[in-house]
């Protein structure tokens, strides 16, 4: 079961993580990926820190943190291969997993109804 | 805000999925479904077309009949040899202004009778009433309602032969008046790309017959403007407004080469063109900065507006002025001003990108092997 930010960032739960990624539609706005800059193993942040940069040919973008936790794993084959990113966002071209200060912070967020909505 | 101009490919660009974007005023797709890099691959290996109907396409006609004439007076506005300009042929051109600065960057092609000038579509306004202003006495000016497609490609001359048997006799800079079925057609062997290609410029009702026609052979796949720019990049070419402007010299910009013998300093029609004292200055003494190719480190790229440094203390000696992403390469590429002691190949410089240092060293354009075809 997915959550959606309103910044296009997909979270799903993994044990006592959550793993983050961005979702196809926002791959789709992106285009083709040609850079990604991954935040450190073990770093502190709060909702809405700048912790990942993404190029695309034509422009640069920001990930922000979706929740207050730790960024525990980074998923390096990104940053090896950002094509990844476009050909598999859901899955394959996850960001990073986090653990979240507070776990009751998911339920604020959008399901995928509400962001199906959200995007239409 | 208004809404932005249609070109005639309006209607087909929405058809085939194009993300539709303005640019200097017009609708035109940025993409389409396939995206950027494949749009970009597709155009070096096989061939691409693009709608570049937003072009201004001028004619400039001289009064007397004789195209000499019209040379002559367009020599008064760039500085670049046009009376040796031979019918049938086009050359790269500049409007220059009083300080050496570039107005515009044009195509100028003579047409037996007239000239027939491409300006960016930015600029077009502008350049045609500098041309009526400068010209009147001697030359009618009338913009053209045409439309204008770029077909670039290793394929592309393969492609527009079974349509346009001649295009195989032409040479890179040739333009003829070609004829197939009803559709008239001024076709150019000449792009933006770095690739063999052709211009063509259509009357707006054959522009979409002619795309369809093009687009239903299988080398062909279309492509919009997000490529049109990564292309050009790699290709080292200028794009007005960014990396040439009215604060940029012809040979800061490091495009001294388009200023024939005829009109440099000792030529036979030596200056008389806006700024010609401070450019042929410039040629003897050099300038005090040059446009050269950059190639950061590492796989992040320096867009349009990074600072440059010599050093990692110090200030900023030179600006990026086009930057991304080269596909053909898979790695960053950038264009930019340094000082001239900084502008020999392989010199070693600093981008200052997201607050970090970054290397990125000095490189000859092209990035890509040019596939013009000159013989």
């Amino acid at each position: 079961m997915l959550r959606y930010t309103e910044e296009h960032e997909w979270l799903r739960q993994d044990g006592d993580e959550v793993v983050v990624g961005i979702s196809e539609h926002a791959a789709e706005l992106l285009g083709d990926l040609v850079f990604v800059e991954l935040p450190a193993e073990g770093v502190t942040v709060a909702k809405g820190d700048e912790v990942v940069t993404i190029e695309s040919v034509k422009a640069a973008s920001d990930i922000s943190a979706p929740l207050d936790g730790v960024i525990t794993e980074v998923n390096t084959a990104i940053v090896e291969n950002p094509a990844l990113v476009n050909d598999d966002p859901l899955e394959a071209g996850w960001f990073f997993k986090m653990t979240l200060n507070d776990p009751a912070d998911l339920d604020g967020l959008m399901d995928e109804a509400a962001y199906r909505a959200y995007i239409a | 805000m208004s809404e932005p101009l249609e070109t005639p490919l309006n209607a087909l660009h929405r058809s085939l999925g194009g993300r539709m974007v303005d640019f200097a005023g017009y609708g035109l797709p940025v993409q389409y479904p396939s995206g950027i890099l494949k749009e970009h691959l597709h155009t070096r290996s096989a061939a691409g077309l693009f709608d570049v109907s937003h072009m201004g396409q001028i004619v400039v006609r001289p009064r007397s009949g004789a195209v000499a004439d019209a040379a002559a007076a367009l020599e008064g506005l760039v500085p670049m040899d046009v009376a040796g300009l031979a019918p049938g042929r086009q050359r790269y051109a500049m409007f220059t202004d009083e300080a050496g600065g570039i107005l515009d960057d044009l195509m100028v092609a003579n047409r037996g009778d007239h000239l027939l000038l491409v300006v960016n579509a930015a600029c077009k306004a502008d350049d045609l009433a500098r041309l009526e202003a400068a010209l009147a006495a001697t030359c009618t000016v009338e913009m053209l309602d045409r439309a204008l497609l770029a077909l670039q490609g290793p394929l592309a001359a393969a492609v527009l032969a079974a349509h346009f048997p001649d295009v195989g006799g032409m040479r890179f800079m040739d333009v003829r008046a070609l004829g197939a079925r009803g559709i008239e057609a001024i076709v150019s062997r000449s792009g933006y790309t770095g690739e063999d290609g052709f211009e063509l410029s259509l009357r707006a009702e054959d522009a979409v017959d002619v795309a369809e026609a093009l687009l239903a052979d299988p080398a062909v796949m279309a492509v919009g403007l997000g490529a049109r720019d990564s292309l050009r990049l790699e290709a080292g070419l200028c794009l007005y407004g960014h990396d040439i402007d009215r604060t940029t010299t012809p040979v800061e910009a490091a495009l001294e080469w388009a200023i024939q013998p005829a009109r440099r300093a000792g030529g036979a029609r030596a200056g008389g063109f806006p700024g010609d004292a401070v450019i042929f200055d410039q040629i003897a003494r050099g300038a005090t900065r040059r446009r050269v190719g950059l190639r950061p480190e590492g796989r992040a790229p320096m867009r349009e507006g990074t600072a440059l440094f010599a050093e990692e203390a110090g200030e900023a000696v030179g600006t990026v002025t086009s930057g991304g992403f080269g596909p053909s390469l898979d790695a960053p590429v950038a264009m930019g001003y340094v000082p001239i002691e900084a502008a020999a190949p392989d010199t070693r410089l600093l981008g200052r990108l997201r607050g970090k240092m970054l290397p990125v060293t000095v490189a000859r354009t092209p990035f890509v092997a040019p596939g013009y075809k000159r013989h």
